[in-house]
């Protein structure tokens, strides 16, 4: 018995060593996890808190006193409210034109085989992997040759943007596509429908969401983009050239009311659709 | 309607195709031809002229190395910087956030919200000479007494890391999170402790993702300028600025075109060389 006890004992020890180990090593990441998010959420922290900072003096940089006044006065700046309707204009449209470009893409890349099919690949792949300041510049040099046809402003801007939202929304959609049941499009083609009434209403509704996403990425894409932006813009303002006017002189908390109620609009969005994920997820398993 | 696209099968990709790639072809193919053009012009503003002004790159090169050399070592650091800090944090979302994995893939992205301008100003914040960061580095001597954080090679990496922080953080993830949890029950019972299962498992399956992440955090980060703008001094720029300030300030379209050329073809050859060894397999996933 003594024996046994003996043999045992060790080994529980062991057991209790091993799992305050284990616990120790378990809480260390999640501390490191804590403290990840919370370095990534600090300055987003910062600027929402100097969004309702009374600067003392034309520096938003110590907190001074508490105020709403900044958002109340958010237009108050010159230049702010056109600079944010022009951001919001251009990331409109452009997301409209590169959802769709895109969508059309994706759908030519999963479903056909076609000659070319790599070489469109490379396209879409090489606009991902060129610096933004290359993208820019290069495209500047184009508008700069080409100023008897069009002159740098909300157009080129326009134009630049949906050029680089392209490549990303066909990823997004190529991703869902190549998930997708295509045995829907082939019942309804076996009930008589035609290509074109199987696309509007199998294809697409099924694809909405992927496009959604795509576009909701393509806005945020367009509306924080500054490089690319910046070179092509010419006299017009968006609210990053905005800010990087200003920031040469001082920031002012408006700068900081803008940017945060962008933030909590995406946010809301973001907590939205994990919400929308989760619901659907759990629907289509209770169909299943 | 249906009628033409089943007669013509063929012809549907190209149709599908057309708009997207007509606009990708002219606004991004064409533009790099111009790039090319302007970069052998000559001339003072605005009067260029092409004359195969090949002596454009060299010139960028003996004026602007410093600030090549500086934009790579800068996004080399940052992104091994991204990596060390990003690497655990995906871990624990994949394989101890359960239910709060969603939630947290949303922090994850959640800079990303903010505009990066802003963002980016935000460190001005953090980091100012009057701040609680500089005074508790003050006060525990690790910065002198007039030391400072602000308009620094660290300001400017630190910023850098924070801004490409997701680009890395997003693809370990997704590597991490496909791994089959019975791998590593496999080599558990194999004897391997937690430390070698991570070793000869985890880390070696999650190389996709980290390849991924070292590719699309460093090739932004080595043509970014802003963060070098905002939070160094001219002895941090690199060469973003001075493309950015050619096309914008000086007007040396030429002079600028060269260097957008040069920081592209440095990329390109990096990533060959990368591509060499890592395995192409794992570049292009």
């Amino acid at each position: 018995m003594t024996t046994v006890a003996e043999a045992v004992a060790p080994r529980a020890q062991a057991g209790v060593a091993t799992r305050v180990w284990r616990f120790v090593k378990r809480h260390a990441l999640t501390v490191y996890a804590l403290l990840a998010v919370g370095y990534l959420m600090l300055p987003i922290a910062v600027v929402i808190l100097f969004s309702f900072n009374h600067p003392t003096g034309r520096f938003n940089y110590v907190w001074n006193t508490f105020t709403f006044d900044n958002w109340i006065h958010w237009n108050s700046i010159l230049g702010i409210q056109s600079a944010v309707e022009t951001s919001l204009e251009v990331a409109t449209l452009a997301t409209l034109v590169a959802t769709a470009l895109g969508t059309l893409i994706a759908l030519a890349l999963v479903r056909h085989h076609f000659v070319g099919r790599g070489a469109t690949n490379l396209l879409v792949f090489l606009p991902l992997s060129t610096p933004e300041i290359v993208l820019g510049a290069s495209l500047l040099t184009l508008f700069l040759n080409t100023t008897s046809v069009i002159q740098l402003g909300f157009w080129t801007i326009f134009i630049a943007h949906v050029m680089f939202i392209v490549s990303f929304v066909v990823i997004t959609v190529k991703a869902r596509l190549i998930g997708f049941d295509r045995h829907l499009e082939e019942a309804a083609m076996d009930l008589g429908a035609n290509e074109v009434t199987t696309f509007r209403k199998i294809t697409l509704p099924l694809l909405a969401p992927a496009m959604l996403a795509a576009a909701l990425l393509g806005f945020a894409l367009s509306i924080d983009d500054f490089v690319i932006t910046y070179l092509n813009a010419g006299p017009t303002q968006t609210f990053p050239i905005f800010v990087w006017g200003i920031a040469r002189v001082a920031v002012p908390p408006q700068v900081n009311v803008v940017a945060s109620a962008i933030f909590l609009v995406a946010i809301a969005i973001g907590l939205g659709n994990v919400f929308w994920q989760y619901r659907s997820a759990k629907r289509t398993r209770g169909v299943a | 309607m249906g009628g033409f696209f089943h007669r013509h099968r063929g012809v549907t990709p190209y149709l599908l195709l057309a708009p997207g790639i007509l606009w990708l072809g002219i606004f991004f193919l064409v533009p790099m031809g111009f790039l090319g053009y302007q970069s052998l012009q000559s001339g003072i503003f605005p009067d260029f002229r092409f004359t195969w002004e090949f002596s454009n790159f060299s010139t960028a090169l003996t004026d602007y190395h410093q600030q090549l050399i500086r934009s790579f070592v800068y996004a080399g650091i940052a992104t091994v910087a991204c990596l060390l800090l990003a690497y655990p944090l995906a871990y624990w979302i994949a394989f101890r956030a359960g239910p709060w994995r969603n939630l947290f893939l949303l922090f994850i992205v959640a800079p990303f919200f903010v505009t990066y301008l802003v963002r980016t100003l935000a460190w001005l914040n953090i980091l100012a000479d009057q701040g609680p960061v500089v005074r508790v580095l003050r006060d525990v001597h690790i910065l002198a007494p007039d030391g400072r954080l602000l308009a620094t090679t660290f300001a400017v990496i630190s910023g850098i890391t924070y801004n490409f922080f997701p680009f890395m953080a997003l693809p370990v993830y997704v590597s991490l999170e496909q791994i089959d949890p019975r791998l590593l029950e496999a080599a558990k019972d194999l004897y391997a402790s937690s430390f070698q299962a991570f070793l000869r498992v985890t880390l070696p399956l999650s190389a996709p993702g980290i390849v991924a992440g070292t590719l699309i955090t460093f090739i932004p980060a080595a043509g970014d300028f802003i963060n070098a703008a905002l939070l160094g001094t001219p002895n941090q720029q690199m060469i973003g600025n001075v493309i950015q300030a050619k096309f914008l300030e000086s007007l040396d379209y030429p002079g600028a075109a060269s260097l957008s050329f040069i920081l592209m073809g440095t990329i390109l050859v990096m990533l060959l060389v990368y591509a060499r060894i890592v395995g192409t397999e794992k570049l292009t996933g």
